[in-house]
């Protein structure tokens, strides 16, 4: 991608941002209801709500508050949360680490078995591993996420409790940490019991996120596997004696790597909006869950600020993977 | 011919099974269900399936810890399924359609802004539309309904504007637009018809995502909280899950099958009654 390109694209997210806020403000306030009203002990004089009403602005008229909200945004000003009192933009850049490790674990994740599945059912083609790779993709595609959580849930913390079910780490540890990032914090400090109590409580969310992309991953992986296995040069390669692994490994697989970077792009965007649900399910401390208690408060600022920073990292992913295919397909790069 | 054609597709004949089945139990719901999904019994807390041992004849599926019956609350659970269903892909299809076909017909600035409005949509994760919309809206059924159809209409659209994008060059078209026909009929006559396979597909998908919408925003609580959905059924049976891990099996058995056999219902429906996949 060139630079102008890279900079046009960077300015036509101006006006989706403009829009996201819009959408998100009008929804929030052509509605009736009353958070003020809601958030004043019932002793409350009208005098003191309109007072609160006008230290939040609410009480100008819809145009007026959009505009002033805009001028706010422009500084890096989101308001104060109305039911947590604080800073919008920490409270949101504070959660949002836990989102982050838990999109990067389940991505991770599905690379791995997704590249693991396609890997194995094209070196025993034809056979019933082929099969088994077949029914789990058919499957993992044809449920839900929500549905697969649930039934995780069922399977392993149940009927069999391995993994813990709700929350980011065990409540009664004291650990300090420096930076919002638990895991890769753990990790670079080279304490790895933390990491693996980390990891088991992302084990089912991730788990629940990852399954859909999985099958993706597998079954584009696995079809252009075997385009790939029958072109001249793998027969080249097996005259010369190489053993099938590392034809497959080493002469396959790089050739048929980009439909599957491309489409785990798209997938991987998905698999970020997916933690909303998720983090709700598994009570995990993201901005999705975040977002849950905003709205169950109708905490107006704090629900603006998460879904215009999600927006945001939204837009920029989908400018990162548009970046990644010019690197990884030539044909793209002008 | 297409009926027959119909009958003899499997995908299509499950779909209609699993629809007809939930029209059905739904319709039916007072006279299927052998109690009221709402009653309370504290003589009957947590009752296991009849088939296993300390379970009641009476309740088959057993209780929740409330005593209600769970296979009532999931006879009744059918309903708000069914309308959300229904008025929620019919929405999010009526909109994305319409404003599909208009954008890719008549290109230009209405094209530009049914575009940028596409992009904007999609530019939040679609829970996260549907909460926002809950905050404003409050808890009920119409916001559940309404949630589906903003989150479902840019699928409809995006496709239906690139389909008539490749029709209106088609010589259908233009030479209807020869002989004098206005650009309105042209879109509803000629245009439509065309689009018709596309959109039943489209709409099997969604009815499916309207279901597991219904029953996600039921289970955190944004749907009718004096309703038995198979969401809240879902999100009870989490709280007493070690307790009676069986009580979340039959929601999710059941949205399972819906999800799949909606699905499988307009896939059916296209392979029966496309000319060209019939060749």
């Amino acid at each position: 991608m060139s630079p102008a390109l890279l900079l046009r694209r960077l300015l036509l997210a101006i006006p989706t941002m403009f829009g996201v806020a819009l959408v998100v403000f009008v929804l929030l306030r052509v509605v009736p209801g009353d958070p003020i009203a809601m958030m004043m002990p019932g002793e409350a004089t009208p005098e003191d709500i309109a007072r609160l009403r006008a230290s939040y602005g609410l009480d100008k008229s819809i145009a007026h508050q959009f505009v002033l909200y805009l001028g706010q945004l422009a500084r890096g000003d989101f308001g104060v949360s109305i039911s947590l009192k604080q800073n919008v933009l920490s409270l949101v850049l504070g959660r949002l680490p836990a989102t982050l490790e838990l999109a990067f674990v389940s991505m991770a994740l599905s690379i791995f078995l997704g590249f693991g599945l396609a890997l194995s059912a094209t070196y025993w083609r034809a056979s019933w591993v082929e099969n088994l790779v077949d029914g789990i993709n058919s499957i993992a595609l044809a449920i839900p996420e929500f549905l697969w959580a649930m039934l995780l849930i069922l399977a392993f913390a149940v009927l069999m409790p391995v993994f813990p079910i709700s929350g980011r780490i065990d409540p009664m540890r004291a650990t300090v940490f420096t930076t919002q990032f638990y895991l890769f914090e753990s990790i670079a400090k080279g304490e790895f019991a933390l990491a693996g109590e980390l990891l088991a409580h992302l084990a089912l969310p991730a788990i629940a996120l990852a399954l859909p992309l999985v099958a993706v991953i597998a079954r584009v992986l696995k079809s252009s596997l075997q385009e790939v296995m029958v072109q001249d040069y793998i027969l080249l390669a097996r005259v010369k004696g190489f053993s099938d692994l590392r034809i497959l490994v080493r002469e396959a697989l790089p050739n048929a790597l980009l439909p599957t970077i491309t489409l785990t792009g798209v997938h991987f965007i998905f698999l970020v909006g997916g933690t909303v649900l998720v983090e709700l399910i598994f009570s995990y401390p993201g901005i999705g869950n975040m977002l849950f208690g905003a709205a169950s408060n109708r905490d107006l600022p704090l629900i603006q600020g998460v879904t215009i920073v999600f927006a945001l990292v939204f837009i920029l992913l989908n400018i990162a993977i548009e970046l990644t295919y010019a690197l990884v397909n030539p044909r793209l790069r002008h | 011919m297409a009926a027959r054609a119909l009958a003899r597709n499997p995908r299509f004949v499950f779909g209609a099974l699993v629809l007809l089945a939930l029209v059905l139990v739904a319709a039916f719901a007072p006279w299927l269900a052998p109690h009221d999904p709402m009653e309370q019994s504290l003589l009957n807390q947590l009752l296991p399936p009849r088939w296993v041992a300390g379970g009641d004849p009476s309740f088959l599926l057993g209780t929740d810890t409330l005593g209600r019956d769970l296979l009532s609350r999931m006879i009744y659970g059918t309903r708000p399924a069914l309308m959300v269903m229904v008025l929620g892909a019919t929405l999010s299809g009526l909109v994305g359609v319409l404003l599909g076909m208009l954008a890719g017909y008549f290109g230009g600035w209405l094209d530009t802004a049914v575009s940028r409005t596409v992009d904007t949509f999609m530019s939040f994760p679609p829970m996260l539309l549907a909460i926002v919309l809950a905050a404003a809206m409050g808890p009920g059924l119409n916001t559940v309904v309404i949630s589906v159809g903003l989150i479902g209409w840019t699928r409809f659209c995006r496709v239906v504007r690139g389909e008539v994008l490749a029709l209106r060059e088609q010589e259908f078209v233009t030479s209807a637009l020869t002989i004098g026909e206005s650009r309105l009929r042209i879109l509803f006559h000629e245009l439509l018809p065309n689009l018709l396979p596309l959109v039943i597909v489209l709409l099997g998908l969604e009815m499916g995502r309207a279901i597991v919408v219904e029953a996600i925003m039921s289970f955190i609580g944004f749907s009718s909280s004096g309703l038995a959905t198979w969401g809240a059924i879902i999100a009870d049976a989490r709280s007493y899950i070690n307790q009676a891990w069986w009580a979340m099996t039959y929601p999710i058995m059941a949205i399972i099958v819906a999800v799949l056999g909606l699905n499988a219902l307009g896939d059916g429906l296209r392979q029966a009654t496309d000319p060209v996949l019939q060749r």
